[in-house]
């Protein structure tokens, strides 16, 4: 016994009152009556939405910096990081004239996630060196067609005049955590993945 | 013609028809379906003949209980060709017989009757059929009779119950 | 206006009543449902819900009508239709108010008084088995068989205690018309004073009749994968269903008028209302009535776990049935004793 919480059963037999059955059906309705009066714990949603934790992850976006450029700068770490494979692109090379559409000089031309694949780990977003991917409170919203899962840059990328606000994932605490590229963690980490990578 | 020969040829139609149907047809549910049909085509020349509480009772106990029990046991034993018994030539005979002398007392009661029931019935007198002139004819005139029938109707349900606590021995 | 005509209207009226209440009724157990569960119920369909009903409805008549190949298919059209005529019939002999005077005529608000009312009712109730059973039988399927089996045992089984219940209140009203027995209960008291014992035993036998929780073992879910009904679908299943709530309905109607006095209520005849105006008042108390019972359905419904079958029929006969017979014997005694007989 570890604790002494412990019962005996005693299967022992009905009285003659309890074999009557009444005084337990009138005990089980008014049970249920109680429950008629009592607040229900529906929330209606599309009007009334439930609030959701700090920490959720939901649908990706792809950030812009202050200026409104690209944070992306197709360097793979995300692909390589995400357990389901659900992340895809190609890079391309910044042209002259491009410097206010895309930080850097590289960025990513095709940038896709299968959402039917995505399971929502964060993963991508802690292996990011550029601060360009979030997890955000958003839901994704379901459709008849597989394809129509696959999001690419047209859903993924902030729009300029619409920016997703990332303030709960992006905790000055986080910042530094992702600071420090020989901090033990994110060394081990990434270290391990890029020799997965280079083995395949 | 009245309407209510109208009715009675109706009935009497159905009855037969639903009778025959019973006796014809090849599957036993079928024969159960057709005899509920006689018993309906039955009350209802109860109803014509105003005794509505042997109508409601014919249905009570005849469609509503007695045919239902019928219906169960054929639904579980599942009854088909091959599981037909095939009786002896000699108890065809008997119960032919037997039928048949079953027919002759009908036929001769049924002869007798004639000479009185159609001038009461004409007449309705005295609400004849209700449930309170039955009761007091049940309880008065034939108060014996009907004693006797119970005691028989309690003898045949313990004999019931005897048979079917010996088989769980 | 010709007194036919007033009685074909009535009847009409009582007929889309009936279907009313029985639509509604379904919205009603969604709702009571759902509040004895804490959520919210169906709120959708108009405010409420309440036209969820109507959208339950077209989706019913919308969907395939499916007979199974090898079943018999005039036998699987009757089952549903038999119980849903039966459901019907029951409602005629209820006395729905009292008198109502449309231009120096009166009418009754009951159908027909039929001087063996209860009788008629009986003998109709024992009929509505034959819709379950021929279509349990006709869908050619186990489930469907054992549910048509259980149903009939079951009802068989009820319908004697049922019976014997009543006829220790025939006993005290000494009249088998609907109407007079309510009548009676305006002079005196409700006959639930006089007949305790065999208002608890009707009533738990209206619930086996029903075939509602925790006396639904024809159609159980979880062991028959919906009994008698597992082959039906679009209106046919929708008429198996709707049967089973016009007769909650009728059987609350009918508990009511039995022993909680019909449309009679206490000090009726104190308020000043006269004729049509109290026949009105009287209805709608009826109603109310009728309502609070079928709410009561509702609720034992979504209280009480169904019965083990061995449960179900040591109830039936070795628990109600000698109550039921007790409960004669005390009234007999008790009327001998006050000189009634």
């Amino acid at each position: 016994m570890l604790t002494n919480r412990s019962k005996q059963v005693v299967k022992r037999e009905m009285t003659w009152f309890e074999k009557a059955y009444f005084p337990a059906i009138l005990s089980g309705l008014s049970i249920t009556i109680k429950h008629f009066f009592m607040k229900k714990a529906t929330v209606k949603y599309p009007e009334v939405k439930r609030e959701f934790a700090p920490v959720y992850r939901g649908q990706h976006v792809l950030k812009r910096d202050e200026s409104g450029a690209e944070r992306c700068t197709a360097c793979g770490l995300c692909a390589v990081a995400c357990p389901a494979e659900a992340i895809t692109m190609t890079a391309n090379e910044r042209k002259k004239g491009e410097e206010n559409l895309y930080r850097e000089e590289k960025y990513a031309s095709v940038y896709e996630i299968n959402m039917l694949r995505c399971i929502f780990c964060g993963l991508c977003e802690e292996a990011c060196p550029k601060e360009a991917i979030f997890l955000t409170d958003r839901i994704v919203p379901s459709t008849f067609e597989r394809d129509e899962f696959i999001y690419g840059k047209d859903k993924l990328v902030e729009p300029i005049d619409q920016r997703v606000d990332v303030s709960k994932r992006q905790t000055p605490a986080v910042l530094e955590f992702k600071k420090d590229k020989h901090f033990k963690h994110n060394k081990t980490y990434l270290d391990k993945m890029l020799g997965k990578a280079k083995k395949h | 013609m009245s309407i209510s020969q109208y009715i009675f040829w109706f009935l009497s139609f159905v009855a037969l028809i639903s009778a025959l149907m019973v006796v014809f047809s090849k599957s036993p549910v079928y024969s159960v379906l057709s005899l509920i049909m006689t018993f309906f085509a039955i009350a209802g020349h109860y109803l014509l003949l105003s005794a509505q509480f042997l109508a409601a009772v014919h249905i009570i106990v005849y469609a509503g209980a007695i045919m239902v029990l019928f219906l169960y046991v054929i639904m579980m034993l599942n009854l088909n060709k091959e599981a037909e018994p095939h009786k002896k030539p000699y108890i065809q005979i008997i119960s032919f017989v037997a039928i048949g002398l079953l027919m002759v007392t009908l036929i001769g009661t049924l002869k007798e009757a004639e000479a009185i029931a159609p001038s009461n019935i004409a007449n309705n007198v005295g609400g004849i059929g209700t449930v309170e002139q039955l009761g007091k004819v049940l309880f008065n005139q034939f108060l014996l009779p009907f004693e006797i029938s119970s005691i028989l109707f309690l003898s045949a349900m313990v004999g019931a119950v005897y048979l079917s606590k010996k088989n769980l021995q | 206006m010709d007194p036919l005509l007033i009685k074909a209207i009535i009847v009409l009226i009582i007929f889309a009543i009936t279907l009313l209440v029985a639509t509604y009724s379904t919205w009603g157990e969604r709702k009571v449902a759902a509040f004895l569960q804490d959520r919210v119920g169906p709120n959708r369909a108009g405010p409420g819900g309440l036209l969820q009903p109507l959208a339950d409805a077209v989706k019913m008549f919308m969907k395939e009508e499916i007979i199974p190949s090898v079943s018999n298919k005039w036998l699987f059209i009757l089952g549903p239709c038999i119980s849903m005529l039966t459901a019907l019939m029951t409602g005629v002999v209820i006395p729905w108010g009292g008198d109502i005077t449309l231009g120096g005529q009166t009418f009754n608000l009951q159908i027909v008084d039929l001087n063996i009312g209860i009788l008629y009712l009986f003998g109709v109730v024992s009929l509505g088995v034959y819709g379950i059973m021929i279509g349990g039988w006709a869908s050619n399927n186990k489930y469907s068989l054992l549910g048509a089996i259980r149903a009939s045992s079951q009802m068989i089984s009820y319908e004697i205690a049922m019976g014997l219940a009543i006829i220790a209140l025939v006993m005290t009203t000494g009249t088998l018309s609907l109407k007079e027995i309510v009548q009676q209960q305006d002079a005196g008291f409700a006959n639930i004073v006089y007949q305790p014992l065999g208002f608890v035993i009707f009533l738990i036998c209206a619930f086996a009749e029903t075939n509602r929780a925790p006396f639904d073992l024809p159609e159980c879910e979880t062991e028959l994968i919906g009994g008698y009904h597992t082959e039906y679908s679009s209106m046919k299943l929708g008429f198996f269903l709707f049967a089973e709530y016009i007769n909650m309905f009728i059987s609350s109607a009918v508990i009511v008028s039995f022993y909680f006095g019909g449309y009679n209520f206490p000090f009726q005849h104190e308020l000043g209302l006269e004729g049509n105006w109290l026949t009105i008042v009287q209805t709608i108390v009826f109603f109310m009535k009728v309502l609070g019972f079928v709410f009561f359905f509702f609720w034992v419904r979504w209280t009480l776990p169904r019965f083990r079958y061995d449960q179900l029929m040591n109830l039936g006969w070795k628990v109600l049935l000698p109550l039921a017979l007790v409960n004669i014997f005390i009234t007999g005694l008790t009327m001998w004793f006050l000189g009634k007989i």
